[in-house]
């Protein structure tokens, strides 16, 4: 086993706390999660071996610890007294009217790729995915940002594949709005 | 014929699923004739795209940070 160099760790310790805030949302949890995969690793010798791999290995196994959290949070959320519609957002069946046509159409968003070049962009966009209800944004982050598949954050999360749609398809309708409140009127530049 | 809140639900399930051929179909018919739905359906494609870059400047910024 090679030790890793000490500047190394470090690094990896940022990037770590990295990927949990984005997942966590809470630098005191993250910690904790970063933690606990660091110890976790360091238990087991035999994959510890330096290189590129080792974030990678590493990341595997704070995935884990974040699923956990989420695990202890949806148990929690079970027992507690929060109603599913409060903990899960708006209904977006607001959006439509009782043929189910829109509202308030959707409007062309331009040039796309012009947008994702700018900073202010991504910073909209983690702000919106901040304001989306806890639980929504776990799955919408797990999906798109991690990538898993909606069968692994089904099982990992203990959802049905019905309720996981429909949690992603709120995630993805709270956002849409929110980019199109936050960017396309004030934040666009013109 | 789907309604556009009917076909916003398949346009997000399109992301985490294959459509069925019928679905496909429907869809497609919808979108040729409805703006609103055609303009959504942009918008989720752009919304993964930038889920995925805000990933990868995540692990971007470890590089950044290097001090070597």
């Amino acid at each position: 086993m090679a030790p890793i160099a000490k500047e190394d760790l470090a690094e990896l310790r940022r990037y770590l706390m990295r990927f949990a805030l984005l997942h966590l949302r809470d630098r005191s949890r993250a910690e904790d999660a970063v933690q606990e995969t660091l110890t976790a690793a360091l238990e087991r010798e035999d994959g510890f071996s330096g290189g590129s791999a080792v974030r990678t290995w590493l990341t595997g196994i704070l995935k884990h610890k974040i699923i956990d959290v989420f695990r202890r949070q949806r148990r929690e959320l079970a027992t507690s007294e929060l109603a599913d519609d409060d903990a899960e957002g708006r209904d977006p069946d607001a959006l439509f009217d009782a043929a189910g046509a829109w509202q308030t159409p959707p409007a062309s968003w331009g040039d796309p790729a012009k947008m994702l070049e700018q900073k202010r962009f991504m910073e909209t966009l983690e702000k919106c995915n901040g304001d989306l209800p806890e639980r929504l944004a776990q799955v919408f982050t797990l999906r798109e940002v991690t990538g898993l598949t909606t069968e692994e954050i089904c099982s990992e999360l203990g959802i049905t594949p019905n309720n996981c749609n429909v949690m992603l398809y709120r995630a993805r309708m709270g956002l849409r709005e929110c980019l199109e409140k936050n960017w396309m009127t004030e934040g666009r530049p013109s | 014929m789907l309604s556009c809140k009917e076909v916003t639900r398949l346009l997000s399930e399109s992301q985490d699923r294959e459509l069925t051929l019928f679905e496909g179909l429907q869809l497609r018919m919808h979108l040729a004739m409805c703006k609103g739905c055609a303009n959504f359906d942009r918008q989720m494609k752009f919304l993964r795209k930038a889920s995925r870059q805000y990933a990868a400047s995540v692990s971007r910024a470890d590089r950044n940070d290097r001090s070597d």
